[in-house]
């Protein structure tokens, strides 16, 4: 029997902005190792054959997103307050990440993928769309029973994955923008640029935010 | 400001083409250690481009040497840029957004220097395109005061020729001291408000800085350099490399890439140049001499690196590791301060001897990646001939002893097509193989795996060998089929060089002035990223040597006379030609020299740099001491 060492659990609640736009969940990953490691915190890693630090994304972002709404978990081999932990990555994190809230969270709480219901993202258009049309087209594509597309060559209904399209509005340079709520679970995740598509305007014609991500407990 | 509308505008239009391109992060920057400064708060504004995709630049040690080096300056900033993938450049020349700087997406024609890093000869059509994409004249003749300075170094430019007419000055040699020399003189001669012209001029007085558009050659009726003259009196006869005679501290900043790249690591060099002198290697000749870093300041500055970039590995770099005097101290402390801790550690380019073995069993806590050796040749006619001498029995017994320690796989490196090899010597790496598969199966069973690189052979400027011709594309095959068909082996993989890939290389290496007419024109015809094997276009380059008269067989296959003059001749690396030239003929006849730390060959390094050595002694630099 190998011993498990002590180990602690905290969750941080941060922010991914316009800097680490491009970089993918994977290596988003990789940037928190190394800002511990930078940040001389003694990670915790998984046992077995090939180690690695414990850390644990909620959900992943599609890339081109920012997000002010991202979590992880982590584990320490040593208890330190999350004062101090902040205090010590603060200078090790790479422009992009800013940091909400780190809590200590109870080490056998559920995985925090595993809890995850749905996700709130904020969708802004970069190009003057008149209110009112794109209103229209909201409430069409709204009343639809079923909405197929076609995603990495495969068909899917995105239709029971939007749970709602809401504040619809514009901003000063009249260029609209919408708040949508989408499944975020297992094989039925959402994305809001298959909304866009699904409207009839070219997805990379707006810029998405992840600004809420709902528990189910 | 034009420059911050023009940035505004890059900005907007790259908002809708990034999330279009294949990993558009490598066109953002954003790294931990990015060095971003306000563009008004200094002087002078030099961008650094590597003319391949960020995922290789981004790791080269080159480009982190001066990235740190220049921007330690308050009065300069340097920014980086990189060829960008050919999806990118399709978006960009359709949505018209010009070459930018990754720091600050500041068009790159608004830079005061640009400088092109030219590792090998393959990125010389990219970089012919980055001055395309950047709106600035491909001909250094044709740009006016408007446009930056365009300067050019690395391994490549030892033969400057073939891309003398694109590049207004080449730094030869190493560029720790001279970058800071020629931004110095640029500041200067801006102050001067002269012109252009007198830019050049005043750069070719600098140490080691070569001004092509002062020279012009002539040629013989076989199509043969005649001359190289020099048409303006302050310009050197002969250009020297420069060096730095201690190795200045290595850097420690490396940017931390925010995507997956080729080289996710620290790199710190233990050493710079090779003693062995094997005949076929540029980098053994053009980077001597010898010098070591010492051993603390090694471990020091991977302690530094690691602090400040958090990477998972490092890779002690050299062009011969078990040669650094202090390996067995240096591996020791490795282990002392760093085992402990979830690191992976590489040690590239050891000899073949057990001792290696030993080594790498020290350093490596796990055995991921095979060990690596470079046989190069398979018999002793051909080991001596190349002066890489090892004996089949140790190779034999270093491949069991590695087995044996529980890598499972071996690789190993040869290179065909060398001066004088037959058809036996190729046939001989086969059973070389197969008897090594054999060793490794005594320890590990059917679990033993080989892997086989064969390079082909490329005749390089300043070595022994650069006398000698190229093999043609159909020895060439004969012998790949020969081996392929000798190796097929399901404990066997091996990996080769296509021979059309080999030609290009070894048009461009050798090339004259007149070459940069057949670059050009390839380029025109399509050709990009010549390094890549699914970009490579033959066809460009057949037709740009169509279109421009030449013959590539000029280039390849002839064997050159003992007293040709060479379109680099002017460039001076300290090792004499009446040298190279004996090492060849020594090598015909298949005598060896000793390795250099052993016993001084008279290369030519203590004459040229005699001085420097007087003024440094010590024996971190491998030539013997000079008394005065």
């Amino acid at each position: 029997m190998t011993e498990i060492p002590t180990m602690f659990r905290f969750r941080i609640f941060y922010a991914k902005n316009e800097a680490l736009r491009y970089t993918g969940n994977l290596d988003v990953h990789r940037i928190w190792e190394r800002s511990f490691r930078r940040a001389k915190l003694p990670l915790a890693y998984t046992q077995g054959f090939n180690k690695q630090p414990r850390i644990n994304q909620a959900l992943p972002l599609p890339l081109g997103f920012t997000s002010q709404a991202e979590i992880i978990d982590f584990w320490l081999e040593q208890w330190l307050t999350p004062n101090d932990i902040l205090q010590v990555l603060q200078t090790a994190l790479p422009a992009g990440i800013s940091i909400h809230e780190i809590k200590p969270v109870h080490l056998n709480e559920t995985a925090l993928q595993n809890r995850i219901k749905e996700a709130e993202y904020l969708v802004s258009f970069l190009e003057a769309i008149p209110l009112s049309k794109l209103r229209d087209d909201i409430s069409i594509l709204l009343a639809q029973p079923c909405l197929i597309r076609v995603r990495r060559e495969k068909e899917y209904n995105l239709r029971p994955l939007i749970k709602d399209i809401f504040s619809i509005g514009m901003n000063e340079d009249a260029y609209p923008y919408f708040y949508t709520l989408l499944t975020a679970q297992p094989n039925a995740t959402g994305r809001p640029d298959e909304i866009v598509a699904a409207l009839g305007y070219e997805p990379f014609l707006a810029r998405y935010k992840r600004t809420k991500i709902i528990f189910s407990d | 400001m034009r420059n911050t509308t023009d940035r505004q505008t890059i900005e907007n239009k790259l908002e809708r083409i990034l999330i279009q391109v294949q990993k558009p992060g490598r066109y953002v920057g954003g790294e931990y250690n990015q060095i971003v400064k306000s563009w008004d708060s200094v002087k002078t504004h030099v961008a650094l481009a590597f003319p391949d995709i960020y995922d290789i630049g981004i790791s080269n040690l080159g480009m982190a040497i001066l990235y740190e080096i220049v921007n330690q300056r308050d009065d300069v900033l340097l920014e980086r840029v990189y060829s960008p993938w050919v999806d990118m450049e399709t978006l960009m020349r359709k949505e018209q957004i010009p070459l930018f700087s990754i720091e600050s997406k500041t068009p790159i024609r608004f830079f005061d220097i640009l400088g092109i890093s030219l590792p090998y000869e393959t990125l010389y059509t990219n970089a012919l395109n980055l001055l395309d994409l950047a709106g600035i004249p491909l001909r250094s003749s044709e740009r006016t005061p408007k446009y930056p300075l365009v300067i050019a170094g690395g391994q490549a430019v030892f033969n400057p020729e073939p891309m003398a007419e694109f590049i207004d000055a080449f730094v030869i040699g190493e560029g720790e001291d001279a970058i800071i020399e020629v931004i110095n003189l640029y500041q200067e001669w801006k102050q001067s408000k002269t012109s252009r012209q007198h830019l050049l001029e005043m750069l070719s007085t600098l140490s080691g800085v070569y001004v092509p558009s002062l020279y012009q050659p002539s040629y013989n009726q076989d199509g043969t350099l005649q001359a190289l003259v020099k048409h303006h009196p302050d310009a050197p006869d002969r250009v020297l490399k420069r060096f730095c005679p201690r190795l200045p501290s290595p850097p420690t900043r490396f940017l931390v890439p925010n995507i997956d790249v080729v080289h996710n690591r620290v790199s710190i060099e233990i050493m710079r140049g090779c003693s062995r002198g094997c005949r076929f290697c540029h980098a053994g000749m053009v980077n001597r001499p010898v010098r070591e870093r010492p051993v603390d300041e090694i471990i020091r500055s991977i302690i530094l690196a690691l602090e400040h970039t958090g990477f998972e590995e490092i890779a002690l770099l050299s062009l011969s590791s078990s040669d650094y005097s202090q390996i067995l101290d240096l591996v020791d402390q490795i282990q002392q301060h760093f085992l402990q801790s979830h690191l992976k550690i590489s040690l590239p380019s050891l000899r073949i001897e057990t001792f290696s073995v030993g080594l790498m069993d020290k350093i490596a806590k796990s055995r991921p990646g095979g060990f690596t050796l470079a046989p190069e040749a398979a018999t002793e006619r051909m080991r001596n001939i190349i002066n890489k001498p090892i004996s089949t029995e140790q190779l034999i017994h270093t491949a069991g002893e590695v087995y044996r320690r529980g890598w499972k796989t071996l690789k190993l490196y040869f290179l065909i097509g060398q001066p004088n090899e037959q058809i036996e010597d190729v046939k001989a790496i086969a059973d070389l193989c197969k008897n090594v598969l054999y060793e490794g199966r005594k320890h590990l069973g059917r679990k033993a795996e080989l892997h086989i690189g064969i390079s082909t052979f490329v005749p390089k400027p300043h070595t022994p060998f650069q006398w000698a011709s190229c093999n043609t594309e159909d020895q060439i095959q004969e012998k790949q089929k020969l081996l392929l068909n000798e190796l097929r082996n399901p404990g066997i993989k091996v990996t080769w060089t296509s021979p059309a890939e080999t030609m290009l290389e070894s048009w461009l290496t050798r090339g004259d002035r007149r070459m940069g007419n057949v670059i050009y024109q390839a380029w025109n015809n399509g050709a990009r990223f010549d390094a890549w094997q699914d970009r490579f276009d033959l066809n460009a380059w057949s037709t740009a040597f169509q279109q421009t008269g030449l013959s590539p067989h000029f280039y390849t296959h002839r064997l050159r006379s003992d007293n040709e003059v060479f379109p680099w001749d002017h460039i001076h690396i300290g090792v004499t030609k009446s040298h190279l030239l004996k090492e060849f003929k020594k090598s015909l006849n298949g005598v060896l020299t000793p390795n250099c730390a052993e016993h001084c060959s008279g290369c030519g390094i203590l004459h040229e740099f005699g001085t420097i050595r007087r003024d440094h002694p010590g024996n971190y630099w491998k030539c013997p001491e000079l008394t005065a």
